[in-house]
């Protein structure tokens, strides 16, 4: 990571209450440019509202938040131009083809030649034999790879993926995986939301503890780790794996899962 | 980014037509209804309703149809609306550099075409049931005229339930008392006919005038003032509508 370069993400003090209900108290934390960075949080820490922030789709009550040097309450649309969200629940249009959600996008990128910039991503992500079926039709998979192919049109230099790989099957949970990899080998930045810390292990070069709507801890995976001594040094040659780290810094109401509201 | 604001509500739209295309049964569902409804009150009821005019039954209510046809053809773009933002796809739209509002102004085209669509084929099936006009050309345009300003006006009453519903049912069901109105009006039995107090309110809602207007316009007649009440009417429904519209789509960005 270069010290020296200006954050693809840079949030400060952000502040977001639900009518008597604070979701966010004050966040803060950065995302280097071309870096993945893991936003972990159980269900209710404020991870879709922070994303729905980042991504102009609500306004924060306080404090400052800028993607790609664009401050998100004073040129929404510029950060509009830098940012792209996959959401949680995969927004395609079922009545469409995969192809024509994709020129769809292309379109309202003001692209030239959508029907080129379709094709080529319906190949990359193999999708080309399914391309035009109803995404309706499309496997969890499928309909996945082709919500993370509509967010990549454009090659916006950051992207969001909230919860990517929530009630997906192992299988299509790796091939998710491996786009990520692929898109950070990219140099794109990827700002990821998960519940689950495996994830975050396998992919974010840095990985922030959203809890009660505060970052309580934030750092590489390595860093996380020398906050617990090992558990037993004496008998056992067991590391703590994250999912420790996680649940001994946010306490057992970790496990207490509230609705986060919308 | 409201230089594409047009490009985009044309790309918005186009896929919204699509949806259509893919699924005609709407369009064939809205028109049977008024269909049904005018096959019964020609054949059953008809000859039992005095007009007071010499007119055929059918050139007397085919303008109170037509209105029918639009009120219910508009819950399916409340519909629309709903099921685009319940699935997050609007969400998806307003992350991206597009001129917002196109998001609202494509479901009030579609809607546009949708039940033009349905009203060509009322009146269709009403000239096969004897509906005869000697609209000039300049009349004719007069009609289509009020026709569309009567759709844009209740599509976006469809927009605010759109928005603001909670579930799939309350997204449609602002349309019911919007069907009900024309029974209550001049659009099948005049309205002197009818007991002091729902003559009165039979003769102050836009409905009647919006009839009236448009029987005359269809019988050749000179339509005197009442096309300006009728004018009246449909431009504060479209104001208001519009304005509340836009308040409910602002306020979901909080």
């Amino acid at each position: 990571m270069s010290a020296t370069a200006e954050p693809a993400i840079r949030v400060r003090g952000v502040t977001k209450s639900f009518k008597a209900l604070p979701v966010l108290r004050g966040v803060d934390f950065d995302v280097a440019a071309g870096t993945v960075f893991a936003l972990l949080g159980s269900n209710g820490a404020g991870k879709t509202t922070l994303v729905r922030i980042l991504s102009t789709l609500l306004k924060a009550d306080g404090g400052s938040a800028s993607v790609h040097g664009h401050d998100v309450a004073d040129s929404p649309e510029a950060v509009r131009e830098s940012i792209s969200l996959t959401g949680q629940f995969a927004a395609v249009d079922e009545v469409l083809s995969g192809r024509e959600n994709l020129v769809l996008v292309a379109r309202l990128r003001h692209l030239e030649q959508p029907g080129a910039i379709a094709d080529e991503l319906l190949a990359r992500f193999s999708l080309t034999d399914a391309a035009h079926r109803r995404a309706g039709t499309y496997s969890g998979g499928m309909r996945r790879r082709l919500d993370i192919a509509m967010s990549l049109i454009g090659d916006p230099p950051v992207i969001v993926l909230d919860e990517p790989t929530t009630g997906l099957d192992p299988q299509t949970r790796i091939e998710v995986w491996q786009t990520v990899t692929q898109l950070a080998a990219q140099g794109t930045t990827v700002l990821l939301t998960t519940q689950y810390l495996d994830e975050a292990e396998h992919l974010a070069d840095r990985i922030a503890i959203l809890h009660e709507g505060t970052i309580i801890q934030n750092g590489t995976l390595a860093e996380l780790k020398q906050l617990l001594p090992p558990a037993t040094v004496e008998y056992v040659e067991k590391q703590p794996t994250l999912e420790e780290v996680f649940l001994a810094l946010v306490g057992a109401d970790a496990r207490t899962t509230r609705k986060e509201p919308q | 980014m409201t230089a594409f604001a047009l490009t985009d509500t044309g790309t918005l739209t186009g896929r919204s037509l699509r949806h259509i295309l893919r699924s005609p049964d709407t369009i064939i569902t809205t028109a049977v209804t008024p269909v049904a409804l005018m096959l019964l009150f020609v054949f059953v009821l008809g000859g039992a309703i005095s007009t007071g005019s010499d007119e055929s039954y059918v050139n007397y209510l085919l303008p109170g149809i037509l209105l029918i046809t639009i009120a219910s053809g508009v819950a399916y773009t409340s519909y629309r609306l709903f099921l685009d933002l319940k699935g997050g796809i609007v969400e998806r739209f307003q992350s991206m550099p597009i001129a917002r509002s196109s998001v609202l102004w494509a479901h009030v085209l579609t809607s546009l075409a949708a039940n033009l669509v349905s009203v060509a084929i009322v009146i269709g099936v009403a000239l096969l049931l004897g509906f005869r006009t000697g609209a000039s050309p300049l009349a004719w345009l007069a009609v289509a005229g009020i026709l569309i300003l009567f759709t844009l006006a209740l599509t976006w009453v469809a927009v605010i339930a759109g928005l603001s519903a909670k579930s799939v049912d309350g997204a449609s069901a602002f349309s019911y008392p919007l069907i009900f109105l024309p029974f209550i009006s001049s659009a099948f039995v005049p309205t002197a006919t009818m007991p002091g107090p729902v003559a009165w309110f039979a003769e102050n809602q836009p409905v009647t005038s919006i009839v009236n207007t448009m029987r005359a316009l269809f019988a050749g007649q000179p339509v005197g003032a009442e096309i300006w009440v009728a004018l009246a009417w449909l431009a504060g429904i479209l104001a208001v509508a519009c304005g509340f519209a836009v308040l409910a789509y602002r306020r979901r960005l909080r």
